[in-house]
């Protein structure tokens, strides 16, 4: 692994989009790729070896999240697991209790699950966040009725790094009784987050955000919540999720929360809040019109987004790529549609600074001369574009 | 005599219903790319968020938000290309 030298031909600042897979997961994986395996349900040999496989994956994933290995739930990935969370819950709970609480800096996934259920009669109440994309724990408190079946909350937003007040809401959705979801994308293994130890009943867990392979997740419930399948079928993962288990990538999800909870306890977050702060610092002096955004403190350690007015946030991207750089916007929904992200509008973004977003995630590999090209390569590019706009686009 | 209502009668509809955000927007963004200028788009969508979404829509692209209206959940927006 490099981790230092000359400036980098190619620099990959896009975790957050995705991950590259770990090659010691990847190990792992191969012989339940080209070997012959069994199907985890089958009474045969090598269905019960898969069987074993499986649940090694299982206990792993639930040493990440500091719980016990029969809450987790595998699935396809985050937003299944968010779709299993949000809508389970709430398709479970007494009749009557058709309330969810969310926030307005939700993942797509537990947005759209939530707009589904509120076609289906449901109330919906997406709380406001602060300038820096912060849920108060007090408009929690206020936003709960009698019919609340859940209140779901993202660790952190993945677009502005933002993480939020998780165990001052755990303890009032604990007090009032209601089922609390956390989104641990980007968070697990970041910052310190332990289902059971810090009041949550489900947690999302996505593969490749922990540089497994993509196309795996799972959902971690505490044992007595309960939940409706939303994937029925043949009754695998204990009814909450049929079909046959993908279980190559399973089994490097299970590897890749293992590397990933002994990574957390060798200092691997404190490295990347090294170097991401080495690039806000540099970055925001080297850019005129430009400013953080989400939470300087309150914040993922691997991720840095900004605003900038008077360039737009493609073709900086555009330009960033022609240099080697790969970095997002970090909304890709308001990439595809071409208008301003839910995220930027919730967190009071100028209408000049919303089209300048730009999100820079590291990750595993990210080293001190990437950062230092990003921090050589960006400002000329930013120059020779804001010297193109119109002045009354500034 | 008060005028008849004028009824807008668009050029191209496009049915969204089922689908969710960015879905809506992104084949109102195709769709309207196959028209002329000063066709009118209609968009069908059940989704709570396309409201919303809609205007915000129209506002960057300058697109002329004529009509919205909505029956028994699902919401019709009327969109006159202007660029």
């Amino acid at each position: 692994m490099e981790r230092g030298g000359a400036a980098p031909d190619r620099v990959y600042f896009d975790y957050a989009g995705f991950s590259p897979v770990d090659p010691r997961v990847l190990a792992v994986m191969r012989p339940f790729l080209e070997a012959g395996i069994g199907n985890p349900s089958a009474p045969h040999s090598l269905g019960s070896e898969a069987r074993e496989s499986l649940e090694a994956a299982r206990a792993k994933v639930a040493r990440l999240v500091g719980s016990s290995a029969s809450g987790v739930i595998f699935t396809s990935g985050a937003t299944e697991a968010n779709n299993l969370a949000v809508r389970g819950v709430v398709l479970r709970a007494p009749t009557g209790a058709r309330h969810v609480i969310s926030s307005a800096v939700e993942h797509i996934s537990v947005l759209n699950a939530c707009r589904d259920l509120e076609k289906a009669g449901a109330a919906i109440t997406l709380l406001p966040v602060d300038g820096e994309g912060r849920v108060n724990p007090d408009e929690v408190r206020r936003a709960i009725r009698p019919e609340t079946a859940l209140v779901s909350i993202g660790a952190a937003c993945a677009e502005i790094g933002t993480t939020q007040p998780l165990t001052d809401i755990a303890r009032i959705t604990r007090a009032a009784g209601i089922p609390f979801h956390v989104d641990g994308v980007g968070a697990l293994g970041r910052i310190p987050l332990a289902g059971a130890a810090m009041g949550f009943d489900l947690i999302t867990i996505s593969s490749n955000d922990l540089y497994g392979p993509p196309g795996a997740g799972a959902l971690w419930v505490k044992p007595g919540v309960k939940i409706a399948p939303q994937i029925l079928g043949g009754g695998q993962e204990g009814g909450y999720r049929s079909g046959t288990e993908n279980l190559p990538a399973l089994v490097g999800l299970g590897v890749a929360a293992e590397l990933m909870r002994a990574e957390a306890a060798h200092g691997e977050p404190a490295r990347l809040g090294g170097l991401r702060d080495r690039l806000v610092e540099r970055l925001l002096g080297a850019l005129p019109d430009c400013r953080l955004t989400g939470s300087r403190s309150a914040r993922l350690p691997h991720h840095m987004s900004l605003v900038l007015r008077g360039a737009k946030a493609d073709s900086i991207l555009l330009d960033l790529d022609l240099c080697g750089v790969a970095a997002s916007s970090g909304s890709a929904c308001a990439q595809r549609t071409g208008t301003p992200s839910h995220v930027l509008r919730a967190i009071g973004c100028a209408p000049q600074e919303m089209e300048g977003s730009l999100c820079f995630t590291l990750g595993r590999w990210s080293t001190t001369a990437e950062v230092d090209a990003v921090i050589e390569r960006l400002p000329p590019i930013v120059s020779r574009l804001r010297s193109l706009a119109l002045p009354a686009s500034r | 005599m008060a005028a008849a209502p004028k009824v807008l009668i668009p050029d191209k509809e496009i049915d969204c219903i089922g689908l969710f955000c960015p879905m809506p927007i992104i084949k109102s963004r195709e769709a309207i790319q196959g028209m002329i200028l000063g066709e009118i788009l209609a968009m069908l969508s059940d989704d709570p968020a396309s409201d919303a979404d809609m205007r915000s829509w129209c506002r960057v692209t300058g697109h002329d938000l004529i009509e919205v209206s909505r029956e028994g959940g699902v919401y019709r927006f009327l969109v006159r290309k202007t660029r």
